[in-house]
């Protein structure tokens, strides 16, 4: 508000109280990780490397080497992010220059399957993907994924291209340049931003997804890491402190990044995500 | 049929995709509900029109489940919107960088994987030592199972409140400077301001995330699933979506009910679908799909 309130710095202390929780939940996730044991917040015993132990045991009680996880991670959210903003980028761009029989039907149906809880498809989903042949394979996620992300990512590409001012497509249009090359050489390199916002969110999202790659790979060597770490759940013993080696581990990407582009992504959230 | 060939190129990926996981499997929802699909017929399923939807009328658990769904979704949605109205407020009383990296603190609850997240969750809910309730309270328990729905309800808030957070901040700044001056010219305070101008003005803002946060919430199911799995004991927080979920998809009771689960998850479509077309009613749907900018066909 442009006004600065004179007890300012009340209101500061208040956000620290009830952000605590947050602020809390991390440090004891990165204590567990590093001590032996913790009392609460309160590190008792040696810094146990113990924790760590998943980095170079080949597998622990049968579970896949954690790399193969990390490696079917980095592919998972790679292609889900390029898969999501080319097709994205591509209908997009239809709809923002193009005429074609039915193109606000097409429109107002991508907007309505925006709002649409996708979530509630998975039994079908899952009888899809067995019939296509894809189920418990990475490809077969990476499609689902992407594929439900598509309303969003069309929309958010579509207002990019509208903002973009058309004289240079017209002018090589004009020139006898081909739809394509106007949007794969001009279009696109003018969306940059669009494009990274888009792919931030897509890698984000991709990263940490766990109900799609639960349902649909049952085999370790497709493991991604949110399937890794689950895995430890609830066994009769638990064991915290290399749960939580493991979680900050698969955490750290998410955390630099997030560190790095702090603004950037408080943008990209407000573009409208499920929450 | 030229002239199109173009659009339909470009066109072509999101449709087939679009087609193979939206439109082919709300078809597939509902044709299995009209099934008796589950372990025991799996070889020969056969027809059995509407005998799942009247096995769910007659079902002992399904009022359980509705109540625990409902509570789920009024218990968080209230906790998202208030708390995101708080968060938007405060935030916008303080000075823009401070305001900008509170908000940051928030959302970081919705960028960290669920597995995660949901891992840090027990942990400060677990036994002593790990856990910090246990270690403050003095009382050695599980405070998940003591208290799965407090959990559950602080564990979604904590991610949902910033979506409103978010929405509702961009609606702070979109009100015009003068409102401000004129009502501190006016003698207003910080709370009257607040209570007098900003709120009337975010009433369109909180109805949007109230909408749109009372169907995903419907729908999600994954925060429970990994807190609680729907227990302790009998269902005890199994609400709609987790139960048509585990009916399909995990060896529930030794028995897997595609068609049962095919029931309960159309609900859940012809609710999305629904909605969502109110959703796009409210908002000025004309304005969105404005003539195309090139027309050189």
């Amino acid at each position: 508000m442009p006004l600065l309130p004179q007890r300012w710095r009340l209101f500061v202390i208040l956000l620290i109280v009830i952000g605590l929780p947050i602020l809390t939940g991390l440090v004891w996730l990165i204590l567990t990780s590093l001590f032996d044991r913790v009392h609460g917040l309160i590190p008792q015993g040696p810094f146990g490397p113990e924790n760590w132990r998943f980095l170079v045991e080949p597998s622990i009680q049968g579970r896949p080497p954690v790399w193969v996880a990390l490696f079917n991670s980095i592919v998972f959210s790679a292609a889900v992010a390029v898969i999501e903003v080319l097709v994205s980028a591509m209908a997009a761009y239809a709809i923002s220059r193009m005429q074609f029989p039915f193109r606000r039907t097409y429109l107002g149906f991508v907007l309505m399957l925006h709002a649409f809880p996708a979530i509630s498809l998975i039994i079908a989903i899952f009888y899809v993907l067995r019939i296509l042949g894809l189920f418990d394979t990475l490809m077969g996620v990476i499609l689902v994924k992407a594929s439900l992300e598509l309303p969003l990512g069309i929309w958010l590409m579509k207002g990019f291209f509208d903002n973009l001012s058309w004289e240079m497509e017209m002018g090589a249009l004009v020139d006898g340049a081909s739809r394509w090359t106007v949007f794969w050489r001009i279009a696109l390199p003018m969306v940059r931003p669009g494009i990274l916002a888009l792919g931030t969110f897509a890698m984000l999202s991709a990263w940490g997804e766990f109900i799609l790659p639960f349902t649909l790979i049952v085999s370790g060597k497709s493991w991604t890491m949110a399937l890794y770490l689950q895995s430890f759940m609830g066994e009769a013993f638990t064991d915290y402190g290399l749960m939580a080696g493991v979680g900050l581990f698969y955490v750290l990407p998410v955390v630099l990044f997030f560190l790095l582009g702090q603004k950037y992504l408080l943008n990209i959230y407000s573009g409208g995500v499920k929450g | 049929m030229r002239r199109f060939g173009a659009p339909l190129l470009f066109l072509l990926p999101a449709s087939v995709l679009i087609l193979l996981f939206f439109i082919i499997p709300v078809f597939v929802t509902i044709a299995l509900s009209l099934t008796d699909l589950s372990t025991a017929t799996i070889r020969n399923p056969s027809w059995v029109g509407f005998d799942n939807y009247l096995r769910l009328f007659s079902d002992p658990f399904i009022p359980k489940i509705l109540g625990n769904t409902a509570r789920y979704v009024i218990l968080t949605l209230t906790f998202n919107v208030v708390m995101g109205l708080v968060l938007a407020i405060l935030t916008s009383l303080i000075p823009e960088r401070w305001g900008d990296n509170f908000r940051s603190l928030w959302l970081l609850p919705r960028i960290l994987p669920p597995v995660v997240y949901v891992f840090v969750w027990q942990g400060i809910m677990a036994r002593a030592p790990f856990g910090i309730i246990s270690e403050i309270t003095g009382v050695n328990q599980s405070w998940i199972n003591a208290a799965p729905w407090t959990t559950i309800i602080l564990a979604n808030g904590f991610v949902g409140a910033s979506f409103g957070m978010l929405i509702f901040t961009s609606a702070i700044r979109a009100i015009p400077r003068e409102l401000f001056y004129s009502a501190a010219v006016d003698g207003a305070g910080t709370l009257q301001t607040v209570r007098r101008v900003v709120l009337p003005l975010l009433r369109w803002p909180i109805l949007f995330v109230t909408v749109y946060q009372t169907l995903s919430l419907l729908t999600s199911f994954d925060y429970i699933l990994l807190l609680t799995n729907g227990g302790p004991g009998l269902f005890k927080t199994t609400v709609w979506s987790l139960h048509a979920y585990k009916l399909a998809l995990s060896n529930y009771f030794g028995q897997i009910e595609f068609g049962l689960a095919a029931a309960l998850a159309t609900f859940l479509v012809i609710i999305g679908v629904l909605v969502s077309v109110v959703y796009m009613r409210i908002f000025n749907f004309n304005a969105l799909v404005s003539q195309p900018k090139i027309e050189v066909n």
